[in-house]
């Protein structure tokens, strides 16, 4: 049952042969078991989940349920959802219990999903490998001496497990994919502006967007059904047709043309991820795509463009946390300023503080020009190139992330090497377009463990639907996508993060 | 040497939204701490803004009111600093793109002594929409500061002109028809008191004949009119002193203590905030068309200007007697009343601006607060007119109805100040005058003209100032031969 895919779980629950409270309990045993080693989970409220189930099972008795109704999903903890504690992995926010809901949370009760608890992510949404987090990193279930990727650890781990049927996650460079590819299931960053931001904890707000991490392609288009649509609280939502994710499904591919970047198959990508994403673009041939050479020359920018804009924005972004009003304050302080600096140096974790630096930095007169505006434009020149390439093809596939998932503490220390985990995902963020990644085969190692290797699929603006047939249609030809980790019962307790 | 004083300002209006500018939190004043402080006026983790349309159209009326270019796609920013009345750790501000930009107030400075009254254009630079701060509480816990967040997000626009202003007169002047014009065109209700209304005065020096601009200092949250007044009249003299005594002027933020008149140094620029202004990523540009343009300027009053000229053609007033009565629009439609109500508009208008308005500055009310109606003013006007009482008389009679002793004619009656107009009477009065005083008789008919209106004035005090002056003339000609 827990490797079912969430429309076998509808129909399950639908024709009775389970209950949503059995159902949860399930995944709440299982959370039991696994999450003391794996750490997805930091915030679970047992008889909130189940009287959640409860509801649903009555909604689903009264016939009045949709696809969504007394499915257990697990919410990232950058949500705030009423009346659960919503950290966003930072010790400055270790004891907030929100008091209202996020726009996604709103969704997905009104859909009647129930809300299995709040998963581990890098502080802030600030990292690739969830180490940034205030309450220790996560496990990759494919080898608990890996990371799962980040900064939606977390919810990565929860979906690869089968801790839950599946999970949100945020993307602001890469935060769904790259975990998605770490941790072999199907994630998609919806195009900016799809999905409210209301209620998500701001890391970078030109660039950060929910989008649904699940099994499969499928999975993801009844998630999308729940989470897009129009919210006037959000200024920068689109105003738009709802729409139907699933309804392109189906479609077959022949004529499709699939552009593949020269610079996503340069240096710095991994031989063997190479070597799988070639054969999963060889299946597509199968399937009658056309392949397409095309380029993207500025997407080596993307990064130091990135790492500008990001901090800038961040850094205001971040700035309410002072102490003040909630969240973490110290415990002894001389003066305002004192209790400023003291809050926020107990507060925060060293990346974060780093980027709240560069942010301050990029931003200050005198700087402000040779940086932030200058990054801004560079962020037009890398949308013009997408532009560019989308009048050859249809959609764009590549690797999601330069490697398999990696040692825990390998990149620990090097923050430019764990900046160039996104090297893939991150232009897309600053181009506001839609990208997915997609369970695409393993890739084994010198130490014969095989990891995940995800494909990643970015399509033009709006054009969620088509990556969804595009990716779904590839799901009925493989496998990669119901392959789950053999899960040890225990493992080395989870390393603690940025203390 | 002599000195040039050149002042700025930066006012902050109040506007008056029912909600905040970013949220749906009332603005009400005076709530109980905290109790209009909605999510987003906490910054709560998570909280977006969005943007108040009325106070758009707030903005697009001062516009059109003071002839500004209304940006098409003005820009909001974040100015950045910590401070605990400020829950986001920014303020959202307008920087480089403005909503409204350059625009023209005209002023009428008043006369000063022997320096006659005089209108002047003072050049609006900009005017930008903006969220107010919360407001610290000292006090109200023993050893502790409160935070209250009602005003956080109460929407504003700042008004900024340019160095246009010569004199303290002039600053005032400006102030106050600033003051009126926000209030005519409905976008703030002007209460100085409640800080819906202030100013920031920038303050220069510098030799005569120069164009250099001195160092300015910046006088802060000026709450009334007489403060200003004291405050850029005391920093003037500071800084001249200063530099007289060979001293510089260092550029500071300066406040005004109305206990002791002075302006004293509160931060200097050394010590400014670098505010690390940039776009908010969490509001799109702000887009005004032509069509949102008209569609505000037809909810608009009739403004100041049109109002003027409309004033001047119609009641055939000066430049400057329109532009004094229509420099609030309480003052306007009080005028307007008074002629409607049966007095002509010549009287009227001197009437409101010279009596009535001296008894309004004397008890420090405005018209709204006048004890006297507009149709109480007409009633007195048109026994001037026809000729019950004398202009003399009128004074007295006004000075009884304002203190509410009663109608007018009941007051003429009860002073007994009615006007002789009785040519048996009056005749009677000038032959006993003329008797009485055959040498200035001699002297007019020696060529002396001087003489007859010393003669009127001999007749006027027999009549005890009641004879109808003209026909006291007229008979005195006749008699005379003239």
């Amino acid at each position: 049952m827990i490797n079912s895919s969430l429309k076998t779980l509808s129909q399950m629950l639908a024709d009775k042969k389970v209950s949503s409270v059995e159902l949860t309990q399930e995944y709440l045993n299982r959370i039991d078991t696994f999450n003391p080693v794996i750490n997805a989970y930091i915030a679970l409220d047992k008889d909130k989940t189940l009287a959640q189930a409860k509801a649903a099972d009555v909604r689903i008795a009264a016939g009045s349920a949709v696809p969504l109704t007394g499915i257990p999903i697990a919410q990232k903890d950058i949500f705030c959802a009423k009346g659960w504690k919503t950290t966003c992995g930072s010790k400055m926010l270790a004891n907030f219990v929100a008091p209202y809901d996020a726009h996604v949370i709103t969704q997905f009760d009104a859909a009647g999903a129930v809300n299995l608890g709040k998963t581990n992510m890098d502080e802030f949404a600030m990292g690739s490998s969830n180490e940034t987090s205030y309450f220790g990193g996560v496990k990759n279930p494919w080898d608990y001496t890996r990371v799962p990727g980040g900064s939606s650890g977390g919810s990565a781990a929860a979906v690869a497990a089968r801790l839950c049927a599946a999970a949100t996650g945020t993307d602001t460079g890469g935060s769904i994919r790259q975990p998605a590819s770490l941790c072999g299931f199907t994630g998609l960053k919806p195009t900016y502006g799809v999905v409210s931001r209301y209620g998500m904890i701001a890391f970078a707000s030109s660039l950060d967007q929910a989008g649904p991490m699940a099994r499969s392609a499928e999975d993801c288009a009844l998630m999308m059904n729940v989470m897009a649509g129009f919210d006037e609280r959000d200024s920068t939502s689109l105003q738009r047709e709802k729409e139907d994710y699933t309804r392109d499904l189906n479609k077959p591919l022949q004529g499709l043309r699939v552009g593949l970047p020269k610079e996503f198959f340069a240096e710095g990508l991994d031989a063997n991820v190479g070597k799988v994403i070639e054969t999963a673009i060889a299946e597509y041939k199968k399937l009658g795509a056309e392949i397409v050479e095309i380029s993207l020359p500025n997407t080596g920018l993307s990064i130091p463009v990135y790492y500008v804009l990001a901090p800038a924005e961040a850094s205001s972004n971040l700035s309410r946390y002072d102490g003040v009003r909630y969240g973490h304050r110290a415990e002894s302080y001389t003066d305002l300023m004192d209790m400023y600096c003291k809050t926020r140096a107990e507060g925060f974790g060293a990346e974060v503080k780093r980027r709240i630096l560069i942010g301050t930095y990029v931003l200050s007169a005198g700087y402000y020009d040779a940086y932030y505006l200058k990054a801004q434009q560079i962020r037009r020149l890398i949308a013009q190139d997408f532009e560019e390439a989308f009048k050859r093809c249809d959609v764009i596939m590549g690797p999601a992330a330069p490697s398999t998932a990696f040692k825990a503490g390998e990149k620990v220390d090097d923050p430019v090497a764990m900046y160039l985990q996104d090297i893939y995902t991150i232009s897309t963020n600053l181009a506001g377009l839609p990208g997915m990644s997609v369970p695409a085969g393993f890739s084994t190692g010198a130490d014969g463990k095989a990891l995940p290797v995800g494909l990643q699929i970015i399509g033009n603006y709006f054009d969620e639907a088509r990556m969804l047939n595009v990716a779904h249609q590839y799901q009925q030809v493989t496998d990669w996508h119901t392959r789950m980790p053999d899960l040890e019962m225990s493992g080395q307790p989870t390393p603690q993060g940025n203390k | 040497m002599e000195w040039e004083v050149v002042i700025g300002l930066e006012t902050h209006a109040q506007l008056q939204t029912k909600t905040k500018i970013f949220s749906g939190a009332s603005t009400a004043f005076g709530a109980e701490p905290n109790t209009q402080a909605c999510e987003v006026s906490i910054a709560l983790p998570g909280v977006l803004p969005v943007l108040n349309k009325e106070a758009v159209n707030c903005a697009i009326k001062f516009g059109l009111a003071v002839n500004a270019q209304i940006t098409p796609r003005s820009v909001f920013a974040r100015k950045n600093y910590f401070y605990p009345d400020l829950p986001k750790g920014y303020q959202i501000s307008q920087y480089e793109l403005p909503v409204v930009g350059k625009g023209v107030v005209t002023i009428q400075v008043p006369a000063v002594g022997k320096n006659p009254a005089y209108e002047k254009v003072i050049n609006i630079t900009r005017a930008h929409l903006e969220e107010d701060a919360g407001k610290s509480v000292h006090g109200a816990v023993e050893g502790m500061s409160g935070i209250d967040l009602n005003r956080a997000g109460t929407p504003l626009l700042e008004i900024v002109t340019e160095p246009d202003m010569r004199s303290a007169a002039e600053a005032v002047a400006y102030a106050k028809k600033l003051h009126e014009l926000v209030q005519w065109i409905g976008i703030c209700d002007g209460n100085m008191q409640e800080g819906s209304f202030r100013c920031d005065v920038n303050v220069s020096v510098r030799p005569k004949g120069t164009d250099k601009l001195g160092t300015r200092r910046e006088i802060k949250n000026l709450n009334s009119f007489k403060f200003m007044q004291q405050a850029i009249e005391f920093e003037t003299r500071w800084q001249i002193e200063t530099l007289e005594d060979g001293g510089t002027i260092q550029q500071a933020t300066v406040l005004f203590n109305p206990d002791t008149g002075e302006t004293r140094a509160m931060r200097s620029k050394e010590e400014a905030n670098d505010y690390r202004y940039f776009p908010d990523p969490d509001l799109l540009p702000l887009e005004i068309t032509e069509a949102d343009k008209a569609r505000v300027r037809a909810l608009m009053p009739e403004l100041p200007e049109a109002m003027k000229a409309r004033f001047e053609a119609d009641f055939g007033l000066t430049s400057y007697d329109a532009a004094s009565l229509t420099s609030s629009l309480n003052l306007a439609n009080y005028f307007v009343a008074t002629v409607k109500a049966g007095a002509d508009a010549k009287p009227a208008a001197n009437w409101v601006m010279g009596a009535v308005s001296a008894k309004l500055n004397a008890e420090e009310k405005s018209i709204a607060e006048s004890p006297l109606s507009a149709e109480q003013l007409a009633s007195l006007i048109k026994r001037i007119m026809d000729n019950t009482i004398s202009n003399n008389a009128a004074k007295q009679v006004f000075e009884a109805m304002w203190a509410g002793e009663g109608e007018v004619d009941a007051i003429i009656e009860a002073k007994g100040l009615k006007q002789v107009s009785d040519s048996g009477a009056i005749e009677a009065i000038i032959d006993e005058v003329l008797a009485a005083n055959a040498a200035m008789v001699e002297e007019f008919k020696a060529g002396k003209e001087k003489a007859f209106n010393a003669l009127v004035g001999q007749a006027m005090k027999a009549s005890k100032g009641k004879a109808n002056p003209a026909q006291v003339n007229e008979m005195l000609k006749k008699k005379l031969g003239a």
